[in-house]
């Protein structure tokens, strides 16, 4: 099978790290090092975690300009890309005629281009849909297969690369910046999927061992898995792309309105012009049946995806889903994210988890699980 | 001691059965998060799942290696189920079993076939 997979730049120097790889997406990647999870998630919320996340898509947009590419792209997403500035980041999604969410991914203004980074499950479905309503209004879309992707995570990640460009501090949460590492032109971004601070560094493949290892050269970085980077997002309360949202889920539903700018809701002057947006708007303004809520189950028994939801004084009404449920290492007892209908996703709401024949009483909770950690 | 396919290993004990998982499965399974085991007293018929292991990532059965009686479970774990990673073959046993028919536990490997299964 392995054969058949696809490589990061970096998957020598994870199997020289004692990686357990796994496969996911179509390539092979690092579930977890000698350490194990719990290990990992823990040095990333006290140090510095670095995930190798080469498998995720970098993808550029050019028109003639920038503007002409923001209102390309703005066709396809519930977004205001125009208005960002140079070197600013956003978190956006593609929605579906449907009103669902196609992909998520961050894009930022790089002056004369836009650059997004797509989920690994999505690219190629991203990259063709990019095509197919972009190039005909101007915008060339570049998939760049050249490039590997690390994320640098945790509260020393500014300490560490401090020491191979000491302006770093003045960078802001989602700002960019290209900035030298090793010797190579990297292109990096305060920001993450862990809720913590940290930086997401895009490295020339040819360069990606060497930047890597200079990092990790520091004494408070140790290397993370793709266990590690789903239990920190788990805890941030971030959704995850084909688990928590998807093509059939609403992005009001899951809690994610305030990812759209008013420009583009009912009343702002780019009102709609986006797939899907008559249902969206109508949700927004409407509600939706289900809400997208964190719970904390009472018992120790972690909830896991797709485990079905009931009221608490009867098994056959079923009344919403898991999408995702761990256990969290930092608070030491099990989380979950999950659909719920909207009268029962009230904070301290309590209802039954059907888990192996047994219902379980579970308890809707604010997100983030873990307060975000963000550099202002 | 024997060793099942799944990675269980059996100690007998006068006319008891102690059963545990070994080295090699808790350090595939990770962390070792949570652990349900079954009541003292309950009848269980060879490859019922009897015990369920929740590891940070997913979660697995155990299935009972013998037919028979659960006579002893080990309630430490319940509280503290990391000590399956700690000393897998040694405190963290999860239960003892009285089983209808001692001779059942020869079909199982000894410790040299099981560690050729894992090699």
């Amino acid at each position: 099978m392995s054969d058949t997979l696809m490589h990061t730049p970096l998957n020598n120097l994870h199997k020289n790290s004692h990686a357990r790889m796994t496969p996911f997406a179509g390539y092979e990647m690092p579930l977890q090092y000698k350490n194990g999870i719990m290990s990992e998630h823990l040095h990333t919320r006290s140090h510095a975690g670095l995930f190798d996340v080469s498998h995720m898509g970098q993808v550029v947009l050019r028109g003639n300009d920038f503007k002409q590419t923001a209102k390309a792209l703005e066709t396809l997403i519930p977004m205001e890309v125009e208005t960002l500035n140079v070197d600013r980041q956003r978190y956006g999604f593609f929605t579906n005629s449907n009103g669902g969410i196609f992909d998520d991914f961050m894009f930022s203004n790089r002056g004369d281009h836009i650059y997004m980074v797509v989920n690994a499950s999505r690219k190629e479905d991203d990259i063709k849909y990019l095509r197919e309503n972009l190039e005909p209004l101007g915008v060339s879309v570049r998939n760049l297969e050249n490039r590997a992707l690390i994320a640098l995570q945790g509260p020393t990640s500014q300490r560490v690369l401090e020491e191979h460009f000491p302006k770093i501090s003045k960078m802001r949460f989602m700002d960019v910046s290209t900035i030298p590492i090793a010797g190579a032109e990297c292109w990096v971004s305060r920001s993450g999927y862990t809720g913590d601070d940290g930086f997401e560094i895009s490295i020339p493949s040819q360069a990606a061992e060497i930047v890597t290892t200079s990092l990790l050269e520091h004494e408070t970085v140790e290397l993370a898995g793709l266990g590690a980077r789903d239990s920190l997002r788990l805890e941030a309360g971030l959704c995850l792309y084909g688990q928590d949202i998807d093509a059939t889920t609403s992005p009001v539903a899951a809690g994610l309105k305030w990812a759209m700018h008013t420009s583009r809701l009912s009343g702002g002057y780019k009102e709609g012009k986006f797939p899907g947006a008559e249902k969206i708007l109508s949700e927004i303004s409407d509600g939706t049946e289900y809400k997208l809520v964190g719970f904390v189950p009472l018992g120790k028994a972690p909830i896991r995806a797709n485990t079905e939801l009931f009221v608490r004084s009867s098994s056959s009404d079923k009344i919403g889903w898991i999408t995702s449920g761990s256990f969290s290492p930092t608070l030491k007892h099990p989380i979950a994210l999950g659909y719920v209908k909207k009268e029962y996703s009230i904070q301290g709401n309590r209802v039954n988890a059907q888990v192996r024949g047994k219902l379980l009483e579970i308890e809707v909770t604010k997100l983030p699980f873990v307060k975000k950690n963000f550099k202002k | 001691m024997k060793f099942t396919e799944e990675h269980e290993w059996l100690r007998v004990e006068g006319d008891l059965v102690v059963v545990g998982i070994t080295e090699h499965a808790s350090s595939q399974l990770g962390d070792i998060v949570f652990i349900e085991l079954p009541d003292e007293g309950t009848t269980v018929s060879k490859d019922d799942e009897i015990v369920v292991i929740e590891s940070v990532k997913a979660a697995s059965d155990i299935l009972s290696p013998l037919d028979g009686q659960i006579v002893e479970i080990n309630e430490m774990l319940v509280d503290e189920p990391s000590k399956v990673n700690e000393d897998p073959v040694g405190d963290a046993w999860f239960f003892k079993m009285k089983p209808d028919n001692m001779d059942q536990i020869d079909e199982y490997m000894d410790e040299a076939a099981y560690s050729k299964l894992i090699s």
